[in-house]
């Protein structure tokens, strides 16, 4: 079942286009990774894909339904905001710098959004917070404070935060960026077991062992365009653009 | 007139200094918020009145603003005030007053908020007024302790310009009994400023309870 599509989006800043007639479409259980040098847009186009910047032209459905599409004046134009509100909550994001809330809890980070936005009982937001503290292997943290933890123990609270709203699918800007190469790892192995349950996701990342063992297709974009994508291994092994060759060069010392 | 009888003046009179404060903190402290509130309207015509309200209240003295407060109702308006308008002025005038330079501090504390806090909050489904009270506010809060003390001290000190509109608050209280036949003169003042040193230590001590009690995350 197709999750999201994503058609000919386009997206300036002042006079600088950054999206540049972009296509993403995510089916059921995917793991797409996303490569690129930076500046080529790739948080754009998932912070337009999580609503928080507004595409200037192109279509942005979730599961059939269309949160914006481009109406007869070439304009995008979206759902009123109350509708756009469910189109948030089926997808999560996962930042590079985590963004936890400071004041919360690790608890009530995972608890809050679903008892103030879903409507749940506590009861049942914490079991299901304690449920996927656990599976991240921070069940402990559970009072702690976010300050009081490790980087890679504040991603995986924030990954925790996300599923914890069951979004349909799931994106990571760079979710070990910020983290040490001791501390990649815990957070790369958390990605990879939700992967293996079948977690619908988009990943943006310069761990290109992990976007190659991981995902089931490979996007490499660059100029707010995707220059070539496909299984990792065809795109990581015989990349047919000069453009990927050239970037994966880099990476290859 | 006997120490006894000064320090039993001083003390009356400083119940009152202790009201101003503490109503111009109930007061000026919600009011700040919606001050803000109000420069951050997308209404541009507020924002304007706003800004230049927030400009009146830092750049002219406070003492003046007590007697426009005070004299102007009559004197620009010719409105007759009842007996007790001259309590009432100086709350107003303290009120409107601490509101605009709390509402900078607000403003100074909000913005120094990282946006992701906002994007991790959109992202996942909270409204504007959930953001705001249940993310950005608390932050806040503990952001503008630090400022927030300062001004108060700064109050503390301040309700002696109450005086200009002869209310009888200890300032004033000290300045009669100073120039009282008989008076103990100058240990008035000493006596008086005791009075308001203390109240501050106090004052300074129960704002770094509130920073520490806040100390519990970064
Ligand atoms: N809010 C904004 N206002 C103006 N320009 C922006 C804004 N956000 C991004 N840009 C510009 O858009 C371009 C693409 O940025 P983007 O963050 O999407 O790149 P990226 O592929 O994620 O790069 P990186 O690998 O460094 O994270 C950059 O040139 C950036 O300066
Ligand atoms: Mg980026």
């Amino acid at each position: 079942m197709n999750i999201l599509s994503m058609q000919n989006i386009r997206k300036s800043f002042a006079d600088n286009e950054i999206l540049k007639g972009i296509s993403l479409s995510v089916d059921s259980g995917e793991v797409v990774s996303i490569i690129g040098p930076s500046g080529s847009g790739k948080s754009t186009l998932l912070r337009c894909a999580t609503f928080l910047e507004m595409i200037d032209s192109g279509e942005i459905c979730y599961m059939g339904k269309c949160a914006a599409r481009t109406e007869a004046g070439g304009k995008a134009v979206y759902v009123p905001p109350r509708q756009l509100r469910a189109f948030r909550s089926c997808c999560g994001l996962v930042f590079q710098q985590f963004n936890l809330f400071p004041h919360y809890s690790v608890l009530k980070n995972l608890t809050d959004a679903p008892v103030q936005v879903l409507g749940c009982s506590r009861e049942e937001a914490e079991a299901r917070a304690m449920e996927l503290l656990g599976k991240m292997g921070i069940a402990d943290k559970a009072a702690s404070y976010p300050c009081q933890l490790s980087g890679g123990q504040q991603q995986r609270v924030a990954i925790a935060r996300a599923l914890a709203m069951k979004p349909e699918i799931l994106f990571f800007d760079e979710p070990t960026s910020a983290l040490d190469p001791e501390l990649t790892g815990e957070v790369l192995k958390v990605i990879r077991q939700l992967a293996e349950e079948k977690m619908t996701m988009v990943v943006v990342t310069h761990e290109m062992p992990f976007a190659r063992a991981v995902s089931n297709r490979v996007i490499f974009m660059a100029d707010g365009g995707i220059v070539e994508q496909g299984d990792p291994l065809a795109v990581f092994d015989d990349p047919q653009e000069e453009r990927t060759r050239q970037f994966l060069r880099v990476f290859d010392r | 007139m006997t120490i006894q009888t000064m320090l039993a003046l001083l003390a009356q009179s400083f119940t009152l200094t202790l009201a101003i404060f503490c109503l111009t903190l109930l007061g000026s402290l919600p009011l700040g918020l919606l001050v803000y509130f109000g420069k951050k309207s997308r209404f541009a015509p507020l924002r304007w009145l706003i800004n230049m309200y927030i400009s009146i209240m830092r750049g002219t003295p406070l003492m003046l603003q007590l007697m426009v407060v005070y004299y102007g109702p009559n004197l620009l308006l010719g409105i007759t005030l009842p007996g007790n308008w001259r309590f009432t002025a100086v709350l107003v005038a303290f009120i409107i007053n601490y509101a605009a330079y709390f509402a900078e501090i607000y403003r100074g504390g909000i913005e120094s908020i990282p946006a992701g806090q906002y994007e991790a909050a959109a992202v996942l489904g909270y409204g504007s007024g959930k953001t705001f009270f249940r993310i950005i506010l608390p932050q806040m809060v503990k952001r503008v302790v630090p400022p927030v003390t300062n001004e108060v001290i700064t109050l503390v000190k301040d309700t002696s310009l109450a005086s200009v509109i002869g209310i009888m608050e200890m300032f004033t209280r000290a300045k009669q009994i100073a120039v009282a036949p008989h008076s103990p003169g100058m240990l008035a003042f000493a006596s008086a400023a005791v009075f308001y040193y203390v109240f501050n230590y106090l004052v300074a001590f129960l704002m770094s309870r509130l920073e520490k009690a806040l100390d519990y995350y970064r």
